[in-house]
């Protein structure tokens, strides 16, 4: 199957390097790849490159690229799975992936991949089997503070609003082989939704789109049996009507493999035993009809001066949340305007739920071309004016109105305390897009 | 051989793929490949491992075959997309006979595609959108009513984004033209040419169906005199032009005005050609082209100015009075003054053409102004399933169908990949006659260590005394439809230089026979055929005087090729 792995960083530089073959002809293969990458034409695409006799196929995470190399023509689907799975692995060992992370544990590395890969052939992904063959420990950075927000990543993690201390969890390797008595049994549960909007310039709706995923990461000892229960009123499909009212819809729903699905029927209850480590428990996907209003509304004008190439650009955004809950912005703590590469950024830290703000915006830009026939000064937005896209993420909020009504362990792990249940839902924007 | 999760698995598809045994005995074949198919403790990689291996097996009856498809049916609800793309496309090979169940499963796949195409994973959604596109070949209206899960959003990589485009001009029709041109439109005012360009493309590939729509959004985007917008709208008209003559009139009247915004080459010509074409229709043709002669001296592109002397001499032929001082000045320069000779050359050819005399220059330049019989053909028809079937779920789809030929061209010169031993014997390599040539057996695959010698005829006595001198070396029985056809038996076998001393005549009960056969080094075989009446196996006993079981088991599995190929072209 493959014939070589090997992890670079976003530079080029290679960090890990893993010849399964040894059919690399004396080459040095990871500069080849990186000088391919870089010299490639802008139509071609690069995730599958040819070299010689050899396909290169990679995945891009956390900044780093992953790339196997293979000799023979199979399928794309199962490389790029087996690259992902490899990056969450990774993650799980490591701590976290990233530049420094891989440096320092490059020994663990070049383990995991011995077990996971024979000859180029994977033998197994399953964390439950590699426990038995990991010896290594992972070396972690310095011991978490709480000042270092930098580290603050997706598991645990609160918003400052709420009193709870960020936890660790993000940058703690899950599959430690020694049996730590003082380490926290933690589960932490997301349900995390992107969403993606298309808004056209009369106001209406071209398309809303949910993607959603429901992710588990364990600290627990495998075999904990674990019950997820969802909203009731959660129906599948257009057809199905459970409870009264509208009720919480999706289109499509996927599980894991693992997923024990007698009560799901009755009592939308999910049973499964996770091994430790990171899961995507349930897939699942909504367009066209959203329950809740849509959370944020833009309404633009603009007033542009031909002659002299003055644009003036009036922005209401509204954000039509529940007044309780609070929107937050992926930047910095102070609101901001800049004008850069071509397009104005406008930065809000936090939006409170049905609140409006507005900002005028005035830019010089002459020579911008527009729809011929119209006098000097118009409101017809010149036809260089691009759309406005909103990056956002929704705390304590899904679009689908999916909710996690418990989480309950069944059994519990002898002699230590009781673990500790994150549940966290959020939603962010994948690509929210309004047509000015 | 890979893991493939447990011990177990990987002994029985051991036996399932290298026993030659059980490859001849088509019961239990099938029996352990439905033990294969039914491991429960694989993983995704067992399960694509097993669905990989699983391509080469043929089922041999219609319930056999409906049997492994219902088997494999869970596997296409799989979470694992490398599995439902493995599972899928065993479904498309298994099924080739049956168009409709390969639809059936095109339609249960659709829903793991789509949401491979809006994964986080750019990687995964960009193999998605290649899949996609093949099965758009096969089935235009299939995804037709998802097309808003194809409308680009700005974050995403260009290779993506270009992906989509295709894919959104493939899958128009008559319900989502609007939204789907409407979309298209928006593009082609990005900020990033590339893009915008692709997007005026994909327009023009829509155009040659909904051509009013089309032309007169191309129209409105040349007003905004941008130049990469404008070269690329006045090359789609070019296409246009040629594959739809009804919308000439309207090119025409947008034409105008163009010319001051085309610096690059493609644009250029593309104008110059329309022009000269359908000068006629446009009132400043000529003076147009009295321009670009005017800079002629200064043309970086001979492509250019080769055009320029074609046209120029077309519209000299319907507007004579306005063109002939421009002509005869394009003409002194080219022949003069011009260095890149292919030009020159032309230049020469046109102007002698004219002192032969207008009627020639007519009948060498007038050609037809359009040709719409070649939008049918580039607009082929549907390709069928059957004939990308065997590239789902591999690399060639990612890469395109033309890279792919370059690479594999590239691939073969290099290297010969050798043969796993496993997989030499394998009986179950499809029927090996083609449909004309009933009577001929095609050469047999390499029986190993085992060459028979031809035209070693033994007598009848000599036979008979050998036979109950010897004792029984091997016997199996091989299944069998119907009666046997004598003369096609000895005729097969003799092909393969195995002898036959006596058989009985055709529908004789009990049907028997008796071969003869020698190998290079004097090893004799002896063989009796014995069918039973109402019996649907051929009873097989092979006498062998030196105890050589290798080439035994050569001579066996020549036999058991013969009697497959006899019998497929019977049933």
């Amino acid at each position: 199957m493959i014939s070589q792995f090997f992890i670079l960083s976003s530079k080029g530089d290679p960090l890990i390097y893993k010849d399964f073959r040894g059919d690399s002809g004396g080459r040095d293969v990871a500069e080849l790849f990186y000088r391919k990458l870089t010299g490639l034409p802008g139509d071609e695409s690069p995730v599958v490159m040819h070299h010689d006799d050899r396909h290169f196929i990679h995945i891009r995470h956390s900044g780093l690229y992953l790339v196997a190399t293979t000799s023979e023509n199979i399928s794309p689907f199962s490389l790029l799975e087996l690259l992902s799975r490899l990056a969450t692995l990774l993650g799980d060992y490591c701590g976290s992936l990233g530049e420094g992370t891989i440096s320092r544990n490059v020994a663990l590395v070049y383990e995991l991949l011995d077990e996971v890969l024979d000859y180029g052939y994977v033998q197994t992904t399953s964390t439950e089997m590699l426990r038995n063959f990991i010896q290594t420990e992972a070396v972690v950075s310095k011991p978490f503070s709480l000042f270092d927000l930098s580290s603050v990543g997706l598991f645990g993690a609160e918003t400052q609003q709420s009193k709870v201390a960020p936890s660790s969890a993000a940058s703690r390797p899950v599959l430690s082989s020694r049996s730590d008595q003082s380490q926290k049994n933690e589960v932490f549960l997301d349900v995390v939704e992107r969403l993606s909007v298309l808004i056209a310039s009369n106001g209406s709706l071209l398309k809303v789109d949910v993607q959603g995923e429901i992710r588990l990461k364990s600290f627990l000892p495998s075999g904990s049996e674990m019950r997820i229960g969802l909203t009731e009123e959660f129906c599948v499909g257009k057809s199905e009507l459970r409870g009264y009212g509208p009720g919480i819809r999706v289109d499509e729903v996927s599980f894991h493999s693992s997923v024990l699905l007698e009560e799901f029927e009755s009592h939308r209850i999910l049973r499964l035993q996770p091994p430790q480590g990171e899961l995507t428990v349930m897939r699942y996907q909504l367009s066209d009809d959203l329950p809740s209003p849509l959370p944020f509304r833009l309404f633009p004008s603009v007033q542009w001066d031909r002659g002299s190439g003055r644009l003036q650009v009036y922005l209401k955004l509204r954000c039509d949340l529940p007044p309780k809950s609070l929107s937050q912005e992926l930047s910095g703590p102070e609101q901001k305007a800049e004008l850069g590469d071509g397009a104005l950024h406008w930065d809000l830290p936090r939006v409170q739920g049905g609140s409006q703000l507005s900002g005028l915006f005035q830019m010089d830009v002459p020579g911008l071309p527009g729809p011929s026939g119209q006098g000097p000064s118009t409101t017809t937005p010149p036809l260089g004016l691009g759309p406005a896209s909103l990056s956002f993420e929704l705390p304590r909020h899904t679009c689908s109105g999916l909710q996690v009504r418990f989480l309950r362990l069944a059994f519990r792990p002898c002699g230590n305390a009781n673990p500790h249940k994150w549940v966290r839902h959020l939603s962010h924007s994948d690509a929210y897009v309004i047509r000015i | 051989m890979p893991y493939l999760g447990s011990e177990d698995v990987v002994k029985e598809l051991k036996k399932a793929l290298c026993n030659p045994h059980i490859q001849a005995d088509r019961l239990r074949y099938r029996n352990v490949i439905q033990r294969v198919i039914r491991m429960p403790k694989l993983d995704q990689w067992g399960q694509a491992e097993v669905l990989n291996f699983l391509l080469r097996y043929e089922p041999r009856s219609e319930e056999e075959l409906f049997d492994i498809l219902n088997l494999l049916d869970s596997f296409l609800k799989s979470s694992s997309p490398g599995v439902v793309m493995g599972a899928t496309k065993l479904f498309l090979i298994l099924a080739k006979k049956f168009p409709h169940v390969q639809t059936d499963v095109l339609v249960q796949v659709k829903g793991p595609l789509l949401a491979a195409c809006s994964s986080e994973s750019r990687e995964l959604c960009f193999a998605a959108l290649c899949h996609v596109r093949q099965i758009l070949h096969s089935l235009p209206g299939h995804f037709s009513s998802h097309y808003k899960k194809f409308f680009c959003s700005y974050s995403e990589p260009h290779y993506i984004k270009l992906q989509k485009v295709e894919v959104l001009c493939e899958l128009v029709n008559d319900e989502n033209v609007q939204q789907v041109l409407e979309e298209l439109r928006g593009y082609c005012t990005d900020v990033s040419a590339d893009f915008a360009q692709a997007a005026i493309f994909a327009i023009g590939g829509i155009a040659r169906t909904y051509t009013d729509q089309c032309v007169q959004i191309l129209t409105e985007l040349l007003g905004l005199r941008q130049e990469h917008i404008t070269t690329v709208v006045v090359q789609t008209f070019r296409d246009l032009v040629w594959l739809c003559p009804q919308c000439t009139e309207a090119v025409c009247q947008a034409l105008p005005g163009c010319e001051e915004n085309i610096q690059d080459s493609e644009g250029k010509q593309a104008l110059i050609w329309l022009l000269g074409v359908h000068g006629e229709r446009i009132p400043n043709a000529p003076y147009v082209l009295e321009d670009f002669v005017e800079n002629v001296k200064s043309e970086t592109f001979p492509a250019v100015t080769m055009e320029l002397l074609t046209a120029l001499l077309r519209l000299f032929l319907s507007r004579p009075a306005e063109c002939q001082d421009t002509l005869g000045r394009l003409l002194h320069y080219c022949i003069e003054e011009e260095k890149n000779m292919a030009v020159r050359d032309r230049g020469l050819f046109y102007y002698r053409l004219l002192l032969a005399g207008i009627d020639e220059v007519k009948q060498i330049l007038c050609s037809p102004k359009s040709d719409p019989s070649l939008g049918l053909l580039e607009d082929q028809a549907e390709r069928p399933v059957n004939s990308w079937a065997s590239d789902f779920n591999t690399l060639v789809p990612v890469y395109g169908k033309a890279r792919w030929a370059t690479i594999s061209k590239y691939q073969g010169a290099e290297r010969r990949g050798p043969e796993l031993p496993d997989t030499a014997s394998f009986a179950t390599s499809g029927p090996l006659i083609p449909e004309e040539n009933k009577e001929r057996v095609q050469e047999l695959p390499d029986s190993g260590a085992l060459v028979l010698v031809p035209n070693c005829q033994l007598t009848a006595e000599y036979f008979e005394k050998t036979w109950f001198s010897l004792k029984v070396a091997h016997q199996q029985v091989f299944p069998w439809r119907g009666a046997v056809h004598p003369d096609t038996l000895q005729m097969a076998l003799q092909v393969v230089n195995i002898q036959t001393i006596a058989m009985s005549r055709a529908g004789a009960h009990p049907w028997k026979a008796y071969l003869s056969a020698q190998d290079d080094t004097g090893c004799l075989f002896l063989t009796e055929l014995l069918l039973e009446s109402e019996n649907s196996e051929m009873q097989i006993s092979v006498k062998q005087n030196e105890p050589r079981t290798e080439t035994l088991n050569s001579f066996i599995s020549v036999l058991e090729t013969v009697f497959g190929t006899i019998g497929d072209i019977k049933s």
